[in-house]
């Protein structure tokens, strides 16, 4: 029985990195994707700052799920993870405030993270409080694989390193397209792209093995 | 026994067909390749095939994952690849003219379904990406004619992959040229106020002037085409009438201010552009009305991008933007096929669908992409009952 439980678990956690993968499977939370990733440390902290605020949270919702009128849960929800985001927000200022400056407003505005809400309301608000924290850490991860593989690419092109890291020397060619706004979108319809051939080829592979 | 085609009108074939016409746009490419290849010698001959290439290979690659119609026989990346190369400058390092070979097809062409589909000219996308990736390599333009450049490259195209390409100035203090001589007039004009000859532009040979093939021998080769009918006239004598009246009527009120309107004509890349670049057909309009108002609003823009931006040349983003208005354009200028409305204008109800698709696969028996994206796509009442 206790297998049983540990592979449940697992699977719940396992549902945000492969299956319901926030940014490129359900492609929710696009705007913080997309403005941060123009280096690999400001999208693993923003990784990390969003999967604090959705543990918590998440754990804080379900502890609630019974008390919380139907009526004013969505309210609710948005004061607990405002109160938890101040906390991330104050708490990356005093380790570092050029990380902090780099981050700028997304900081704040992971209160309308919509995977945040959404974990929220469509599966915390259900579950018991373990469940529902592993499902989140598991969402979180999920998120921070996505913004990490976006940062990497951007990082690497846009300024030819890769975590402050030299990669090709003083003579490098940055692709300045990488780190504007553009170079976000490209990265990311890449990946989406490359998601889409992979789930395209194993479902031919399934229909002839079948036929 | 052989099989009864049944089909509606027109059942008169043309002679026709993508490929010809693609060929025929091919081959009065080479004169204004060869030219090219003259005024920068070898950097610029390896360019166009470093590009070609790149847009050949890409091209295959999408035609054998079964994304895209077409094939490389229809000649049009070939197309692409030449058109690419001669608006890139001719020391642009060729690991990124094959990074803007690689978009143009990818992102221009192969993303959309291939030959016909693509709603952007390819060859410009794959510019626009590169001209906001590299914006320092794309503006450095070296002097046409120098001794010695068929046995010598340009040290800028030699630049390894990723990394940065050598310094034109210091290669040109060298052969005893200030930097200066490598900026092209367009740039002269804007940032120092030095005004070219009108007719040097046109013919491109007098002195080591930084500019393309020359205006004139485009002219001449697209006037050929014009005259087999493998483009369309309106379109470019749209695009050089709209651009020379917006700059000739500028020039009357501000004549210190505003260079004159055969400078505007002939510098830049205005003259390829309008020929062989707006012209393409899959992203141009079809009605005759609409490829005025297309060409016109072309040559509009790139007035006014010239002169009142931070830009020196704005051709590209002029057709770019002229090739997103097409939809809308083919839209207002539907013709009426049977009678005319109150105002002369087509009858409600009495228009039919009239896209570059139509014509072109009814004429030319192109093969529309498979659909293998949706194949196991399951059907609507499946989904609905699953139990049942």
């Amino acid at each position: 029985m206790s297998s049983a439980t540990t592979t449940r678990g697992w699977d719940e956690f396992m549902e945000g990195i492969w299956k319901q993968n926030p940014v490129f499977v359900m492609v929710l939370g696009m705007c913080p994707t997309l403005a941060v990733t123009v280096s690999a440390i400001n999208a693993i902290s923003m990784g990390i700052a969003t999967t604090f605020v959705l543990i918590a949270s998440c754990g804080l919702v379900s502890l609630m799920r019974r008390i919380v009128p139907k009526e004013v849960r969505i309210a609710t929800y948005i004061v607990i993870i405002a109160t938890f985001v101040t906390a991330v927000d104050y708490f990356i200022q005093a380790i570092s405030l050029a990380l902090y400056d780099a981050l700028g407003a997304f900081i704040q505005l992971i209160v309308v993270n919509c995977i945040i809400l959404g974990r929220a309301e469509a599966h915390a608000s259900k579950t018991p409080p373990l469940p529902a924290m592993v499902n989140a850490a598991g969402m979180g991860a999920g998120f921070t694989i996505g913004l990490l593989a976006l940062g990497v690419v951007r990082e690497i092109l846009g300024n030819g390193t890769l975590f402050g890291l030299s990669l090709f020397g003083a003579g490098f060619q940055p692709w300045v397209i990488m780190v504007l706004p553009p170079g976000g979108f490209f990265v990311l319809g890449t990946w989406l792209l490359f998601f889409a051939w992979r789930a395209r080829r194993k479902q031919s592979a399934e229909v002839t093995q079948h036929a | 026994m052989g099989t009864v085609e049944i089909r509606p009108a027109p059942h008169i074939r043309g002679e026709r067909t993508v490929e010809k016409i693609m060929l025929n746009v091919v081959y009065s490419l080479v004169p204004v390749c060869l030219f090219y290849i003259y005024q920068y010698g070898i950097s610029a001959f390896a360019s166009i095939l470093v590009v070609t290439g790149a847009c050949l290979l890409t091209e295959r690659w999408f035609v054998k994952t079964g994304t895209q119609s077409g094939n490389l026989a229809d000649y049009s990346a070939t197309i692409t690849g030449m058109l690419l190369a001669l608006t890139l400058p001719p020391g642009f390092p060729l690991w990124m003219g094959a990074v803007a070979g690689f978009v143009a097809i990818a992102l221009g062409k192969g993303l959309f379904g291939g030959l016909g589909f693509n709603v952007f000219n390819p060859a410009l996308v794959g510019r626009a990406f590169v001209q906001a990736a590299f914006p320092t390599a794309i503006a450095t333009y070296t002097p046409s004619f120098l001794p010695g450049r068929f046995l010598e490259f340009i040290p800028s195209s030699l630049a390894w992959p990723l990394m940065m390409p050598a310094d034109a100035a210091t290669w040109l203090k060298a052969k005893q040229l200030d930097a200066l001589a490598g900026a092209t007039p367009l740039a002269k004009w804007k940032f120092e106020g030095i005004l070219a000859e009108a007719g040097d532009l046109l013919t491109s040979l007098a002195g080591h002037m930084a500019v393309g093939p020359s205006p004139l021998l485009i002219l001449a080769c697209g006037a050929y085409l014009a005259f087999r009918r493998y483009l369309d006239w309106r379109i470019p004598t749209a695009i050089l009438g709209g651009a020379g009246a917006v700059a000739w009527l500028l020039y009357l009120f501000g004549p210190g201010h505003y260079p004159n309107p055969f400078f505007m004509l002939f510098s830049g890349g205005l003259i390829l552009g309008a020929v062989y670049m707006a012209t393409d057909m899959a992203t141009s309009p079809v009605t005759p009305r609409g490829m005025w108002i297309y060409g016109g609003l072309i040559g509009l823009l790139t007035v006014v991008i010239r002169y009142y931006s931070g830009l020196p040349e704005g051709v590209m983003y002029a057709i770019l933007i002229g090739n997103a208005a097409t939809p809308l354009i083919e839209r207002i200028t539907q013709p009426a096929p049977f009678g005319k409305g109150v105002f002369g204008g087509a009858r409600k109800g009495a228009s039919y669908p009239l896209h570059p698709g139509y014509i072109s696969r009814e004429e030319a028996g192109a093969v529309t992409p498979k659909k293998r994206i949706l194949k196991n796509k399951p059907k609507a009442d499946e989904r609905r009952t699953p139990n049942s």
